[in-house]
């Protein structure tokens, strides 16, 4: 536990240290995210539009 | 380079490639972290605080190299119309913006405790946040067009003329004085950092660019994509042949 909060406090900087991660955390996570849905979304469209297509047909 | 021109051997190539980039970058994000926050030894002047420096120097790379790729996808698609330049340039844009960002906050929060100040005008600093404007401008830019073209072309030619900004952030710290430190792994003589720090980092900076590879590709597939549904729909409508403007996008389907 004494381990622990040692590696939690970062020698004092946590207030400095835990937010930059923290900040690589959402960008990251952001960008996938946001690319991630922008190709369900179309691929949902593309889908939608062949089967208008092949019921066409 | 004019084998991969094809739109549908591009989509082929990347639903093999992609998969093995992404787990790459999961596999070196969970090896850099490990190392980075739990084996790293602490600095002899920095203490801890030195950690930051495994998030802000692989994103700060990424912007420079991210802008690079864009600048070199805009020259390719100006001179050659190559089919899928202006799509990578584009789909590699919000990914170097966020890229960007990631270094600027993160400097920001390793500025206040080492150097006493969140932000300091200096040569360095001031580069990298014109970089950011620089991509969030390109964006506008493009998107700022009826015609799709023509915002691809004035985006282009922005992205050629913003590469002068990159020797500019690579050599500010020798120019100038500059709060921030000169370069200490990519320098002549060789890095000044030890192994023990040097190892994380560059495993960092490999998953980070494995990470913009797998969202690259994804990014350009879901453009091309896009560009298939709106040549579907233009032939739904009406048969008259594809507006100019759109073709590069639509590229050959199937």
């Amino acid at each position: 536990m004494d381990a622990l909060a040692r590696f939690l406090d970062m020698g004092g900087y946590a207030r400095f240290v835990w937010p930059a991660y923290g900040a690589a955390a959402v960008v990251l996570a952001g960008m996938a995210l946001q690319s991630y849905r922008a190709w369900r979304r179309q691929h949902g469209v593309w889908s939608a539009l062949e089967a208008t297509r092949s019921k066409r047909r | 380079m004019q084998r991969f021109a094809n739109p549908g051997r591009f989509m082929r190539l990347s639903s093999r490639v992609m998969p093995w980039c992404g787990a790459g970058a999961s596999i070196g994000l969970a090896v850099g972290l490990y190392l980075a926050l739990l084996v790293a030894p602490p600095d002899y002047q920095q203490g801890e605080a030195v950690r930051i420096m495994f998030v802000h120097v692989p994103a700060a790379w990424m912007a420079s190299f991210v802008y690079g790729f864009m600048a070199l996808a805009s020259a390719v698609a100006l001179i050659w119309r190559h089919p899928l330049a202006d799509i990578a340039a584009q789909a590699a844009a919000p990914l170097g913006a966020g890229f960007t960002l990631l270094c600027l906050v993160t400097g920001s929060l390793w500025g206040e405790p080492m150097w006493g100040t969140w932000w300091v005008w200096d040569a360095r600093l001031t580069s990298v946040l014109v970089l950011f404007f620089l991509y969030v401008g390109y964006m506008a830019l493009v998107n700022g067009f009826d015609d799709a073209t023509r915002g691809a072309r004035a985006g282009a030619v922005l992205a050629l003329v913003g590469a002068v900004n990159l020797p500019i952030i690579k050599f500010s710290v020798d120019w100038w004085n500059t709060l921030h430190q000169p370069a200490s792994v990519f320098r002549l003589g060789g890095p000044t950092i030890d192994t023990s720090m040097l190892l994380p980092l560059l495993i960092m900076a490999v998953a980070f660019m494995l990470y913009f590879a797998a969202l690259l590709m994804l990014r350009m597939r879901t453009a091309i994509l896009a560009g298939r549904v709106r040549a579907a729909r233009l032939g739904e409508v009406e048969p008259v042949p594809e507006p100019r403007s759109r073709s590069h996008a639509a590229g050959s389907v199937g």
